[in-house]
């Protein structure tokens, strides 16, 4: 499936219940030209935040509440089936933390990126989606150890890599370690 | 912890043990927390983390000329592939024009490392089910490929051959008869192979119908490379996102259906074959022109997103690399195959005895500092 129409399936997902009282009028005019519906509108008519800029895949972006319920629809429709989760990663943004989704779909062989982010770096939490993709179980628990990023109802979130013992979140920006880090 | 009787008379207690850190199967510093009841296993869990050296934050440091070299240290068994994923996330971040010759000469060596690692895999796979002389056969040819290395590149493991925009310094006269005379000479020798330890009875049953993984939960745990197409599961990078000169040759996809510990080495088998094909297609053909564009000494990729998969020789490496326009990389991910491949072990492992865990761990081909990166 292209991008473009991938974004119309998955926005649907999600309508903006804002975006249905502005713009009523706009919801009639013809689905072809693109250019009609995306114009007046100031609103997203849905909750969901597409972008292709600067990636070579469709960029979603959720919001925590969204999440899980988003992942296990686009795994089960049979018109997405994202049924491999090729890469989990950690990213902290400075302001906030983040996770990318990168996703594949083994049989119409399209690709999709979802990011979430939170602001809150001190208690950072997002649900867990390894009840959708298993290999998200290990992915989880990597981010875990080096962003302290929690995940709701994961079924073994304990450190990976590190000791038990070890503070801080080493592959934060604001990580400082005088001894092992060399900074240029 | 837990005591359940068996038959009135005889009690079954399960308990825990330590496999590793330096165990011999687990092929570098893996230790596997096994809980199990007499020899049946009831759960895996690895405990990672040995030799992490945290690659990912040191190439939030360093230049993408250096980050090249530290991907030598994640699979060292592939080291030239690794090195040319990270040279091409660069490459089509910058969208530079790489010549013909660099993307030849890449595959084909990229096809040779991918034999000089199933040959290591294929003896130290042997050892681990009881088959020392694998081991001497497996690094007697994988050793025609290292010199051919040496003489290449300078290096016999960690080449760091490719640079951002090319090769380091053009191949050696002799490479090409080299290669050639060590594709005649493979060609004979996986034959060998086959009679020595792929027909034999004992390594059969310690195989068949061992750590069985299906086609959805190879999907499910990401799996990737011979582990995912020994389950009937078409993940060939090569095949669905070709890259360098792998548009030009044509290849089969070695896919195995059973899923079993055997399907997977027999992919891997296949792969050898598949591999000397691709190599000798594009030996004759290299063409002329230069080994590598200019680029400029500090390399700054225009701010935004990039995303690399390439097909290692333990399946899919991806390179993740976010820019804010600098000179390093803001964020920079590596999706390493055998990290994804480690954590089926588990589910492929349960209900089987320790000496299947040791064949099913063999068949996943482990390398750890792919793991810990």
């Amino acid at each position: 499936m292209k991008n473009k129409a991938l974004q119309n399936l998955i926005g649907g997902w999600f309508p903006n219940p804002e975006a249905d009282k502005v713009s009523e009028a706009v919801v009639e005019t013809d689905e072809t030209s693109e250019e009609k519906i995306a114009a007046p509108e100031a609103i997203n008519p849905s909750l969901l935040e597409f972008t292709e800029e600067e990636s070579q895949f469709l960029n979603i972006l959720v919001q925590p509440e969204q999440l899980h319920s988003l992942m296990s629809q686009l795994k089960s429709n049979s018109d997405t089936s994202f049924d491999y989760l090729f890469c989990l990663s950690g990213v902290d943004w400075g302001a906030e933390l983040g996770i990318v989704y990168h996703l594949e779909s083994t049989t119409h062989r399209h690709s999709l990126v979802v990011k979430v982010n939170t602001a809150d770096r001190e208690n950072p939490t997002f649900d867990t989606v390894c009840d959708i993709w298993e290999t998200a179980e290990f992915h989880e628990r990597e981010v875990f150890d080096f962003f302290g990023v929690k995940f709701n109802n994961h079924p073994n979130l304990k450190f990976l890599f590190l000791t038990e013992d070890w503070e801080g979140y080493p592959l934060r920006k604001d990580y400082e370690d005088e001894i092992n880090m060399v900074i240029k | 912890m837990e005591t359940t009787t068996v038959n009135n008379n005889f009690k079954s207690e399960e308990y825990f043990i330590n496999m590793g850190p330096q165990h011999p199967a687990t092929h570098g510093v893996l230790r596997l927390l096994l809980t199990i009841d007499g020899e049946i296993i009831k759960k895996v869990e690895p405990d990672l983390g040995y030799i992490h050296r945290s690659i990912e934050k040191m190439c939030e440091r360093d230049s993408y000329q250096q980050i090249v070299h530290l991907t030598d240290r994640m699979d060292y068994l592939s080291s030239h592939i690794n090195n040319e994923a990270v040279c091409l996330v660069v490459e089509n971040a910058l969208e530079l024009e790489i010549p013909d010759r660099v993307k030849v000469i890449r595959t084909i060596i990229g096809e040779l490392t991918r034999i000089a690692s199933h040959c290591l895999w294929w003896g130290v796979m042997g050892m681990d089910v009881g088959a020392l002389t694998t081991y001497f056969y497996g690094f007697r040819d994988r050793e025609m490929i290292n010199d051919i290395f040496e003489e290449t590149c300078g290096a016999r493991l960690t080449m760091n051959y490719n640079i951002p925009g090319g090769l380091m310094y053009d191949i050696h006269p002799n490479f090409v008869q080299r290669t050639k005379d060590f594709v005649k000479h493979f060609k004979t020798k996986i034959p060998e192979y086959d009679r020595l330890l792929t027909g034999n009875v004992i390594f059969q049953k310690r195989m068949k119908g061992v750590g069985i993984l299906t086609k959805e939960d190879a999907i499910s745990f990401g799996a990737s490379g011979p582990v995912g197409r020994g389950s009937g599961y078409s993940c060939d990078v090569r095949k669905h996102h070709p890259y360098s000169a792998l548009d030009k040759v044509t290849f089969n996809e070695a896919l195995k259906t059973e899923g079993d510990s055997l399907a997977r080495y027999e992919v891997r088998i296949m792969e050898m074959w598949e591999s000397l094909s691709i190599i000798e297609q594009l030996i004759d053909t290299i063409p002329e022109g230069d080994y590598k564009v200019a680029t400029k000494a500090v390399i700054k990729l225009p701010k935004g997103e990039y995303y690399q998969r390439v097909e290692a020789a333990r399946g899919e490496l991806g390179v993740y690399v976010i820019s804010t326009g600098t000179k390093n990389p803001y964020r920079l991910k590596f999706r390493s195959p055998g990290f994804s491949n480690l954590s089926l072990l588990n589910h492929i492992a349960v209900g089987g005895k320790i000496g299947d865990l040791v064949a099913s761990m063999a068949t996943l081909d482990i390398v750890v500092p792919d793991i810990d990166r």
